[in-house]
């Protein structure tokens, strides 16, 4: 068996004493997506005794650009299970706990307590802080990494070093942020940062090297460039600054709860508020749209709507307006057949939206 | 003053680049280099509170003054994996 791990056992920092610590060490792997396959697959190959999977998750086909996890005849399979396969396939001395779950706040802290080291691979803000928050808690690393098109972070979280909410506070508005599935990721990138991830976490679990606390990595795959940034522990931080207001890891909220789906309609005063998660669709013609629109707003005239509906992302929660209400509700209506679930439209359109803003003038 | 702007992931992709240059009045703090960037991106406007700004490498508040040839980078927090 130790003839496995022969390359590593010549490695000074590692040896012998290295080698029996990482196969006495436990990792929790959160997500087996595109960061958790190359994740998991190094922490197997390593002899990392004991590793969990987190995922609740099946594979689909288009995860396969970049889950090197899996193979095409996982699809439809849950990928805890997948996984699993993959690394025993991989390493039989390595023991996997499949956890066909969701990672949530009835299991997080329990979940974390059982492990050295956990690898957030996941990919929804409200899990990432509860990661960080259930890991500081409980006093084990939280090596982080998140990816972006061609962006990827990484940094390492503890309990003696800045966490993720002194880094980030806040999550942005839900729906400002594309996830992988709705804004795209090259898929190597996900390769680069997950064995990113692994290794700071091998590290970690080893005692040797510098951890990437208080430094934020960043990897430009399509520059060919990373760069770090460093950050302190922030005094105000909520979970471990001087007066924490987060005492337990308990999902934060997050999401489009603010306005009811199931209406069809806004009113003009509630739309400043819906604006902050819901996107404004401006399906005025061009000749109607004289002095402009809202910022941040999508402009599709009705007119086109049929031909550029593909343009749009049905994932995402549309207002829908026009000149005075009447072919936003329409359009609206368009949108639903179509497979839209989150739209509604402006009662009364941007003219009557601007009769209560003095500061706006859209005639 | 002028400074260099480097943007990332979602900040990256509405501004249009990744990397820029903003000419600031002297005194400008990097609030005003963040408001300057959203009068040239009114999109980012609703990413002001998640996004972190690191000044010559060093993430730091709103409040922090600039100098000439500084470079911030604009770091939104990204969610995927
Ligand atoms: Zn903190």
């Amino acid at each position: 068996m130790l003839r496995r791990y022969s390359r590593h056992l010549l490695i000074p920092e590692v040896g012998l004493a290295g080698q029996r610590r990482l196969s006495r060490a436990r990792a929790l792997v959160v997500g087996a997506g595109g960061l958790g396959s190359p994740a998991l697959q190094y922490l197997a190959a390593a002899g990392v005794g004991r590793i969990g999977i987190a995922d609740d998750d099946v594979v689909d086909e288009t995860n396969l650009q970049r889950q090197t996890i899996f193979s095409t005849a996982d699809i439809g399979r849950p990928k805890a299970q997948a996984a699993a396969e993959r690394i025993t396939a991989l390493n039989p001395h390595v023991a996997v706990d499949a956890l066909q779950l969701r990672f949530d706040e009835s299991n997080a802290r329990p979940l974390v307590a059982l492990y050295d080291v956990v690898l957030d691979c996941s990919d929804r803000f409200p899990t990432r802080y509860l990661v960080n928050d259930a890991c500081v808690l409980e006093g084990k690393p939280d090596v982080h990494a998140s990816i972006f098109r061609f962006d990827g972070q990484i940094g390492v979280f503890t309990r003696d070093h800045p966490c993720y909410r002194c880094l980030y506070p806040e999550p942005p508005p839900a729906g400002s942020t594309p996830t992988c599935a709705e804004g795209g990721v090259l898929g190597v990138l996900a390769g680069i940062v997950g064995t990113w991830q692994a290794n700071e976490a091998l590290k970690s679990l080893l005692g040797i090297g510098e951890l990437l606390t208080g430094r934020l990595m960043l990897v430009d795959a399509l520059a060919g460039r990373t760069r770090e940034v460093r950050y302190e522990r922030d005094p105000a931080c909520a979970l471990c600054g001087e007066s924490p207001t987060v005492n337990d890891a308990r999902e934060i909220a997050y999401g489009e709860a603010e306005l009811d789906a199931t209406l069809d309609e806004i009113e003009p005063d509630a739309l400043d508020a819906a604006l902050r998660q819901w996107t404004l669709l401006d399906v005025r013609e061009p000749h109607e749209a004289v002095l402009g629109s809202l910022d941040g707003a999508v402009a599709l005239p009705a007119s086109e709507l049929e031909a550029r509906l593909h343009e749009l992302d049905s994932s995402r929660s549309y207002v829908v307006a026009c000149r005075v209400g009447v072919k936003s509700r329409w359009a609206a209506q368009r949108l639903r057949d179509a497979g839209f679930t989150r739209v509604r439209h402006l009662k009364g359109g941007l003219l009557g939206y601007a009769a209560r803003h003095d500061d706006f003038a859209f005639f | 003053m002028t400074v260099r702007v480097l943007a990332f992931a979602r900040v990256r992709e509405i501004l249009g680049s990744n990397d820029s240059t903003l000419t600031l009045n002297d005194g400008a703090r990097v609030s005003d280099a963040w408001a300057a960037v959203v009068e040239r991106a009114p999109a980012l406007a609703p990413l002001a509170r998640s996004t972190r700004v690191a000044r010559n490498g060093e993430i730091v508040s709103g409040e922090e003054p600039l100098q000439d040839g500084d470079e911030l980078a604009l770091l939104p927090p990204s969610g995927g994996g």
